[in-house]
């Protein structure tokens, strides 16, 4: 099992401060796998993703991703190695229209993988893929702010998956959307699933991280306190002390 | 529109207007235009980092004397002709550059900026206090009496600057369409998710740095020999980086041709000021101007274009 690890952590620790945000955090994500990430608001989730990612670097422990300690390297490089994320609030290239916010990950990501510059065709067609797999191929040409929410948050996705990871991590995709909304990014994350790539969903919404999850770990205070089956994490006393308290 | 159709034209645009100059036969045409198109450069420049990017640099000034008193030092150990103290004074900006972005770039926001400032600063007092390039007191430097080709020098400058202008508009235009340009663009927008998508934001910002400074050093480089007299205060002035940054804002950021148009607006205006009025008004012309484009189309022109464009359009 530990052979086919994708993403390896191992006792991960940040501090900002005197605040302990990570507090030696193990968790390893294998090929393949559907992974929930949950935890109340200032667990630390986001600040383990940025650690995973590269946008804060940790102090204490390692991550190895697909074999490889990526500690240390810059938030571009691990993005070129398979690492890809969303943003928790939706960060478009403001100035750049639909499709040519995707055209950034294939030009610096994909072209910087393969050695190659796509040919404008073949930048054409990845593109309509991407916009053609979360719907938006019809405001291709339209910007950012016309955009709505949901919208908003389909390309955040799309454009992580236009660098084509082998792991995703969604940050919290789905927070304000409607109910069809989140049924929507859920469908979108499934189909993702099945082409293979390796998605830790961090998520509020407890419907969609138990339809989700093959497996669930829970963050409180830093510190991983449950990690298994999503029914079991759910009945685990610790887990229900730290959501309902005691 | 291929870039080397584009240099083509601009080579035939940039030809219309020297033959159109000659046809005035008036020499203050070629002196008051020479400033102009020194202030192109200087705009298009600015723009590949400030509007690119979005680092807005205080320190043109710094830039463009770099460039002139690399032509003073030069001049007074072997005088060379101006295109090759053209190149000299990039190489020496563009170093500079480059270093100045390796130690500044992570800075953000008015950090940068402030930086910037502190740069001339500090040039400006070296400058200063050496003297083998005249101290405070200055350097002049003689014009030579005929130019290579041409025969008349104010023409032999003129064409000079006209060249450098067409070469800096269309790199920035090539920068623009490019990959890079792309990168540019995400720095500006949001460097955290531009990292996320794999940009290498330190090194596109130090390439802008490079470029940005080689620009303006290139358009300092000929200085010299069009005012005859380099001294640091009007060398290192306020109203190179005023100007630098009020045309592209004026123009609009976006695009090579904001800083084009703000550069001619703006440039044409203040000389014509200095003539019919004072040159002391230069500053207030510009500082009004700002003013006004910041409430009226913060954009510049080309926004207030792009707006009126999209509300027709529907």
């Amino acid at each position: 099992m530990m052979a086919q690890a994708l993403l390896d952590i191992v006792g991960l620790s940040k501090r900002f401060g005197g605040f302990v945000a990570l507090d030696g955090v193990d968790l390893n994500v294998k090929q393949g796998e559907r992974l929930g990430l949950i935890g109340p608001n200032g667990s630390g989730k986001s600040t383990l993703v940025n650690c995973i990612c590269g946008t804060l670097h940790n102090e204490g422990g390692s991550v190895k991703f697909d074999g490889k300690k990526i500690d240390g390297l810059i938030a571009h490089q691990r993005t070129r190695l398979g690492l890809a994320r969303s943003f928790q609030l939706p960060r478009p290239f403001v100035g750049l229209s639909i499709a040519d916010n995707l055209r950034v990950p294939l030009i610096y990501t994909v072209h910087a993988r393969e050695g190659r510059r796509f040919t404008r065709a073949e930048m054409e067609d990845h593109c309509g893929e991407f916009l053609r797999l979360v719907g938006l191929a019809d405001k291709a040409k339209k910007f950012p702010r016309d955009l709505s929410m949901v919208e908003l948050r389909k390309l955040e996705l799309a454009r992580a998956m236009a660098a084509e990871p082998k792991l995703l991590i969604a940050d919290e995709a789905m927070a304000g959307l409607s109910h069809s909304e989140v049924d929507d990014i859920l469908a979108l994350l499934a189909r993702l699933s099945e082409r293979g790539i390796t998605i830790i969903l961090i998520e509020h919404i407890m419907r969609a991280v138990m339809a989700f999850s093959q497996r669930v770990a829970v963050l409180v205070s830093g510190k991983k306190i449950a990690d298994g089956l999503p029914q079991d994490v759910m009945r685990d006393p610790e887990v229900e002390r730290a959501y309902l308290g005691q | 529109m291929r870039s080397s159709v584009f240099f083509l034209i601009a080579v035939l645009v940039g030809a219309a207007v020297f033959f159109g100059a000659r046809f005035v036969h008036n020499e203050y045409i070629f002196f008051a235009g020479f400033v102009i198109l020194q202030f192109i450069v200087l705009a298009t420049a600015w723009n590949i980092l400030g509007g690119y990017t979005g680092y807005v640099n205080f320190g043109t000034a710094a830039f463009f004397a770099l460039g002139a008193y690399s032509t003073v030092f030069i001049h007074k150990l072997y005088p060379l002709p101006i295109p090759v103290l053209i190149l000299i004074g990039g190489v020496v900006s563009g170093i500079v550059g480059l270093g100045m972005g390796y130690l500044t770039l992570r800075l953000r926001g008015a950090f940068f900026s402030i930086a910037t400032l502190a740069l001339a600063v500090v040039l400006q007092t070296l400058i200063v206090n050496w003297t083998f390039v005249g101290g405070s007191r200055g350097a002049y430097i003689i014009r030579p009496a005929t130019a290579p080709l041409i025969g008349n020098y104010i023409e032999y400058m003129f064409l000079i600057m006209l060249a450098l202008a067409i070469v800096a508009i269309t790199t920035a235009r090539v920068i623009e369409r490019s990959q890079l340009g792309y990168g540019f663009a995400t720095i500006r927008d949001d460097e955290v998710a531009a990292e996320a998508s794999g940009v290498p934001t330190l090194r596109l910002k130090l390439i802008a740095t490079t470029i940005s400074g080689a620009l303006m050093g290139m358009a300092g480089a000929p200085f010299p020999y069009y005012i005859g007299y380099v001294e640091p205060t009007s060398t290192f002035g306020l109203a190179y980086a005023v100007n630098s940054i009020a045309m592209p804002m004026i123009g609009g950021t976006t695009s090579w041709i904001g800083p084009l148009i703000g550069a001619i607006l703006l440039g044409t205006i203040q000389q014509v000021a200095t003539v019919t009025i004072s040159s002391a008004v230069n500053l207030l012309i510009v500082g009004l101007l700002l003013v006004a484009f910041v409430i009226i189309a913060p954009k510049g022109l080309i926004g207030l274009v792009q707006d009126f464009r999209r509300s027709r359009g529907g």
